[in-house]
């Protein structure tokens, strides 16, 4: 028996295979090199690309970059302007990560608890939808949603309502000219966009805790909203902290949805894209790239040791 | 399990879900009511009049569209061919084994989509500029391929992991090689799970706009082409064909995958 497996065995494909199954690092190190290859050269090379390019500066004469390093690019983004900037955008994203973590929840609660059978399937199926469904057009609808002559004026009138939306939109900081034109149009987008990436890392989350936990907290004399507070909130944590990287990222980074809905006041994202683009000053874009990444850095490590990526 | 009343639900957490879905749902059903609407200049509601007529103008008399449908269609293939071979041998190699480095690595695949796509984006063309590389079809496919693998990695490290090593095991004790037990008893289980991965990455890359406008030049993708028209809109209900054209072609692979995965839980070679 042993001799005739031994005789198959013969032949490259075996001589191989006893290789592999005598040394079986070899086999992930052979899978392992064309990805990461892909990965360490293309990406993080480009990062490190990107990231050189920040100790850079421009000439304001010449407009061309000089290639000497220099701290001063870097001291440019603590200018007034490009620190409003920056403010502006990481207020944005911890206001749109706050949202979305309220809107999430009940739906990734009823999902993970009482969701059974078909309902779960649509729950599912109703949150990854949107999730994967095309970013421009749903961005897009919004437009359409949020336009001056579009669904909420018409409803605000129906309802007589009018005075409510103006009152809103005559607010200082957040109004503007109607609803397209403004921080809150904006603000609304962003939570639309990303509400699915908080609800299923909380689902995840939930789904995890143990039913026998709750049933102990009953039977050890909790009432409902003392088993919530003290046993499913914080063992949902991970989950919405999980799912917090993904709405504070793409909120930090994204350019599109404060062009399309939005005032003229910049965000990072916006701020990149033109220096690089129009203004052609690579260095400073590159350094207001840096702060997004150093904010996810730690943001990352923070999730990390509050458990989040056991969820993700 | 056994509480029954456990399943009754409150009626305030049963209002705030379905609101919920309902604050997901609702907008896209406005690109297609707007797909119908004569009026093209202004986005009215209600729509002062329907027709059809767009889905024509669309078709026949704006060639503008055909080009970027082509290059999106083309990168999106080739980018999901290429995530598909690095995130199904990365998902391999870092399911099975433990070594040192190893969390860091799987960090690794996923950073493209942890950090803001601008990143990406920028970083990509300044490595082009710094190489001195022309912009082309292949240095969108290269973004795109980029973030695609860890879709696909994803979704194979989560069916590695449940494959189960004795069957592996069994058949290289039937004599089997590595590359029939590959072909014959890995492959089988996590063909849907490749499958669904692909068809992910591909609605993904289709779709992508961010990365897209730093790798593509003056090259024009149909999300770049919509983003175009959004800032200077033309015929508005055209945008909304399309709109409801690209919505279509990403949801189909969506729910395509749904299905593979969801089949996939029964035939995971779990013994029991």
């Amino acid at each position: 028996m042993t001799t005739a497996v031994a005789e198959r065995q013969r032949g490259i494909g075996g001589a191989i295979s006893d290789l592999f199954f005598a040394r079986p690092q070899l086999v992930t190190f052979l899978l392992l090199t064309p990805p990461l290859l892909w990965i360490g050269v293309v990406y993080i090379g480009s990062l490190f690309a990107l990231l050189l390019q920040s100790f850079y500066s421009l000439d304001d004469f010449s407009g061309l970059v000089v290639h000497e390093f220099t701290l001063s690019t870097y001291a440019q983004l603590f200018e007034a302007s490009n620190a409003q900037i920056i403010l502006r955008t990481v207020t944005m994203a911890a206001l749109v990560t706050v949202a979305s973590a309220i809107i999430a929840f009940p739906i990734a609660y009823y999902a993970a608890r009482y969701a059974r059978g078909w309902t779960k399937a649509l729950f599912y199926l109703a949150v990854m939808m949107p999730l994967w469904s095309s970013y421009l057009v749903k961005v897009y609808a919004w437009k359409l949603i949020l336009a001056k002559e579009g669904i909420i004026t018409w409803f605000a009138n129906e309802l007589h309502l009018r005075w409510l939306l103006d009152g809103i939109l005559a607010l200082p900081v957040v109004g503007g000219p109607s609803l397209s034109f403004s921080y809150l149009g904006t603000f609304l987008v962003f939570v639309y966009i990303w509400l699915p990436y908080m609800i299923l890392p909380t689902q995840a989350a939930l789904e995890r805790v143990p039913a026998n936990f709750i049933e102990a907290s009953a039977d050890l004399g909790a009432d409902p909203r003392q088993t919530f507070r003290t046993v499913i909130f914080p063992l949902a944590l991970p989950g919405i902290v999980a799912g917090s990287i993904f709405t504070f990222s793409l909120t930090l980074g994204d350019y599109i949805i404060p062009q399309i809905v939005g005032n003229s006041r910049l965000m990072i994202g916006q701020a990149v894209y033109t220096l690089q683009g129009t203004a052609g000053n690579i260095p400073l874009a590159a350094a207001f790239t840096v702060v997004p990444m150093l904010i996810m850095a730690v943001y990352l490590w923070m999730a990390k040791r509050m458990g989040a990526f056991d969820v993700l | 399990m056994s509480s029954k009343a456990n399943r009754t639900t409150p009626l305030g957490l049963r209002i705030s879900a379905i609101a919920g879905l309902l604050f997901l749902h609702l907008p896209l059903a406005l690109i297609f009511l707007y797909a119908f609407t004569t009026e093209e200049k202004s986005f009215e509601f209600p729509p002062p009049g329907l027709t059809t007529k767009w889905f024509g103008v669309a078709w026949t008399s704006r060639p503008d569209i055909w080009p970027p449908l082509y290059l999106s269609l083309q990168v999106a293939a080739i980018a999901t061919v290429l995530a598909l071979i690095f995130g199904t041998l990365a998902a391999a190699a870092l399911s099975r084994a433990r070594f040192f480095g190893r969390e860091t690595i799987s960090l690794l695949f996923v950073l493209p989509i942890a950090l803001p796509g601008i990143i990406t984006g920028i970083a990509l063309r300044s490595a082009f500029d710094i190489m001195s590389i022309p912009f082309s079809v292949w240095t969108i496919i290269l973004g795109h391929a980029t973030f695609c693998i860890v879709v696909v990695y994803n979704n194979a490290v989560a069916r590695f992991r449940r494959l189960n090593g004795n069957l592996v095991e069994a058949s290289m004790d039937l004599g089997a090689n590595s590359f029939q037990t590959f072909r014959h008893v890995i492959l089988p289980q996590i063909g849907t799970a490749l499958l669904a991965g692909g068809m992910l990455a591909f609605a993904l890359s289709f779709d992508e706009v961010i990365v897209t406008t730093f790798t593509a030049g003056q090259q024009t993708t149909l999300p770049i082409w919509m983003l175009s028209e959004l800032i200077r809109p033309r015929q508005r209900p055209v945008t909304n064909v399309v709109a409801v054209f690209v919505f279509i072609v990403t949801l189909l692979p969506i729910l395509a995958a749904y299905y593979l995965t969801r089949e996939g839980e029964h035939t995971g070679g779990s013994s029991k």
